[in-house]
């Protein structure tokens, strides 16, 4: 299959399938119901199911039971459904299961409406659900790279067997662009015996089981050990981060997604005006590419967030740079994306100061 | 004289293990039922079993099969992603009244409504046990626990819900019925009923509930025996036995 121009939503959904995953578990939700109906329709074409759930709280559950048996399972759904899926995230992570979870995300609190939005980068990156947990985050800027990192997704999560989000805005999901889905060499791996259930055959008459119930204080704080560990070597190894012009640049942009091609506009503006503007942009959300903020050069002076939200990435940017520049914010909410002009403008403005 | 044998642990019974379950309690019971239907059957190797919140929360440390947790009241969601990555398999939800009845009374009604392959095990014992002897759903008008001290009242708590007449209703699930574990030849039907329930599935025919009338002595302030008599005299009258829905 060469390059087709496919809507985002509809490319995420291929791009799963050509990942090999043949379980999908879902319920409407706007700007993403082109993921479960294209999943409904595809599906049983390559010998899978979809399953309609009664609520986003039974198909995350449907996912945790369908990742239990260590095949490729997902679910899709946008913000106010990610957050009844917070408490089946929770056991997923706890319970260890692989699961990929993409959020189109829209704008809130509560109901919100149903334009785009970035405004779930807390929930996403620091819980959601309860307890001591992390998901792997990918932010996709472009459709290309949100079939890439949905297939990496599926990798990711079974690697780790761990829950791994697709955080899409409400412009991925809806605009269309050409993209190149190709089936991930990944896509056949067969399910591991050695934890799955299912397999009690296999192992010769030994049971598994899934669980993240300790109720006695030593094993619930050893299994939490354990997890931590894994959080660490996943910080360690899956980093992902884009630096773009950032060489001799002064002033930096920080933006993920949709907020990120923006930028890239106003960056490539700004350059030919002959200001020195660059942009970083987390690839992984979670974790966060600290290492890729250590490599800022000694020219930049200042930092400027844009998001599609009241700057929820903004303490990360400062961690990240042990609070040694200015960071300044810009965003919009309600739907509306930051504008080109609008990021070259708060550009101008800090590079004035 | 030869020996023979005529009582042991069930094989799928975890090996040297005891139960957390008080005197009295009919988990015991229910969960020795569903080991020797499944040894029975012989489906260890091919059962998965999803546990729920509640007394049973931990069935998974007894049977010696695949297991899986659940949130509460979420089992058969979970139960449906197992069935249906894992259609081959036979796949178990074992349930409290809490559990199933209140918190997760969506997912029970659209998994029976999905007519989805799977057993589903639901221990009546009309009280919140684990967490302390709250009123459940199924708590009897004018029964006292410690969220209804004087009584339930039907004005302010509604009614005690026959959860196995209400699904019967549904035309997908298939096989419905109620049991006890209260003395002996009822245990016998339960049996039958439980190990009904999992032939079912092994022969790919649909959803199965078998509501099982239980006791918890502990929170119903009894002793074993006064539990018992108390679940004959006070609960079955509200909650008949008897098969409600059947495949044919
Ligand atoms: C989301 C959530 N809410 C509340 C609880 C607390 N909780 C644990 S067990 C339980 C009730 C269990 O009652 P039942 O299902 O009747 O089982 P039993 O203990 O009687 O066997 C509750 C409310 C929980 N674990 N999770
Ligand atoms: S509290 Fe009740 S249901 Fe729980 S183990 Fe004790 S008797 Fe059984």
């Amino acid at each position: 299959m060469g390059r087709i121009l496919m809507k985002g939503t509809e490319a995420i959904a291929e791009a799963a399938i050509q990942a090999g995953c043949k379980y999908f578990f879902g319920y409407p939700i706007t700007p993403q119901n082109e993921i479960p109906e294209y999943m409904s329709a595809h599906l049983p074409e390559v010998g899978g199911v979809y399953v309609q759930a009664e609520s986003e709280v039974a198909s995350i559950n449907m996912v945790l039971g369908g990742g239990a048996t260590g095949y490729r399972v997902m679910t899709s759904s946008s913000s106010p459904g990610i957050s009844l899926m917070s408490e089946g995230i929770s056991y997923i992570a706890g319970c260890e299961i692989p699961a990929v979870i993409v959020n189109v995300m829209r704008a809130g609190p509560g109901l919100g409406g149903i334009l785009p939005g970035q405004a779930d980068y807390l929930q996403a990156t620091k819980g959601g659900g309860n307890g001591d947990y992390n998901l792997i985050v990918l932010a996709p800027s472009t459709l290309q790279e949100c079939v890439d990192l949905t297939q990496l997704a599926f990798d990711l999560a079974q690697k780790y067997r761990n829950p791994v989000m697709v955080a899409a805005d409400g412009f991925m999901g809806q605009m269309m662009e050409a993209v190149e889905i190709k089936p991930s060499p990944t896509k056949d791996q067969p399910a591991d015996a050695s934890w799955a259930l299912g397999f009690m055959e296999e192992r010769g008459g030994k049971r598994s089981h899934l669980h993240s119930l300790f109720l006695a204080p030593e094993p619930l704080e050893e299994h939490n050990r354990k997890l931590q560990k894994k959080y660490a070597a996943i910080k360690a190894a899956e980093q992902r981060c884009e630096c773009f012009r950032m060489e001799d640049a002064e002033l930096l942009v920080a933006a993920y997604g949709t907020t990120a091609r923006i930028s890239r506009s106003a960056v490539n503006n700004l350059r030919a005006e002959g200001l020195k503007v660059g942009m970083i942009r987390p690839i992984t959300l979670w974790p966060y590419p600290y290492e890729a903020f250590k490599t800022i050069p000694s020219t930049v002076k200042h930092i400027l967030v844009a998001e599609m939200n009241a700057g929820q990435m903004v303490d990360d940017v400062k961690v990240a740079t042990g609070c040694r520049y200015p960071v300044s914010f810009y965003g919009r909410m309600g739907g509306f994306a930051p504008s080109v002009k609008e990021i070259e403008d708060e550009c101008r403005r800090i590079l004035a100061l | 004289m030869s020996e023979v044998k005529v009582y042991e642990r069930p094989k799928s019974w975890m090996p040297n293990v005891s139960s957390h379950y008080c005197p009295g309690c009919g988990h015991g019971i229910a969960h020795r039922l569903v080991c020797e239907a499944i040894d029975e059957l012989g489906i260890q190797n091919d059962t998965i079993g999803v546990a729920p919140v509640g007394c049973a929360a931990m069935i998974y440390d007894y049977m010696d099969t695949d297991y899986c947790e659940a949130p509460h009241g979420r089992a058969p969601a979970v139960a449906t992603g197992l069935k249906t990555v894992r259609p081959d398999k036979i796949v178990y939800t074992y349930q409290g009244d809490g559990d199933l009845a209140s918190i997760g009374m969506a997912e029970i009604i659209h998994a029976a409504n999905r007519g989805q392959s799977i057993t589903v095990i639901f221990i009546n014992n009309a009280i919140y046990g684990m967490t302390g002897g709250q009123m459940a759903p199924t708590t009897l008008i004018g029964q006292k626990t410690t969220t209804c001290p004087l009584g339930r009242d039907a004005s302010v708590n509604g009614y005690p819900l026959r959860v196995s007449e209400m699904l019967a209703t549904l035309p997908a699930p298939g096989f419905i019925t109620r049991v006890t574990v209260a003395q002996p030849k009822y245990t016998l039907k339960a049996k039958q009923a439980i190990k009904k329930a999992f032939q079912n599935q092994v022969e790919g025919k649909g959803f199965s509930l078998v509501e099982v009338l239980s006791s918890c002595p502990t929170n119903w302030g009894m002793r074993p025996v006064e539990a018992f008599d108390w679940l004959l005299s006070s609960m079955m009258p509200y909650y008949p036995l008897g098969v409600f829905k059947d495949f044919d």
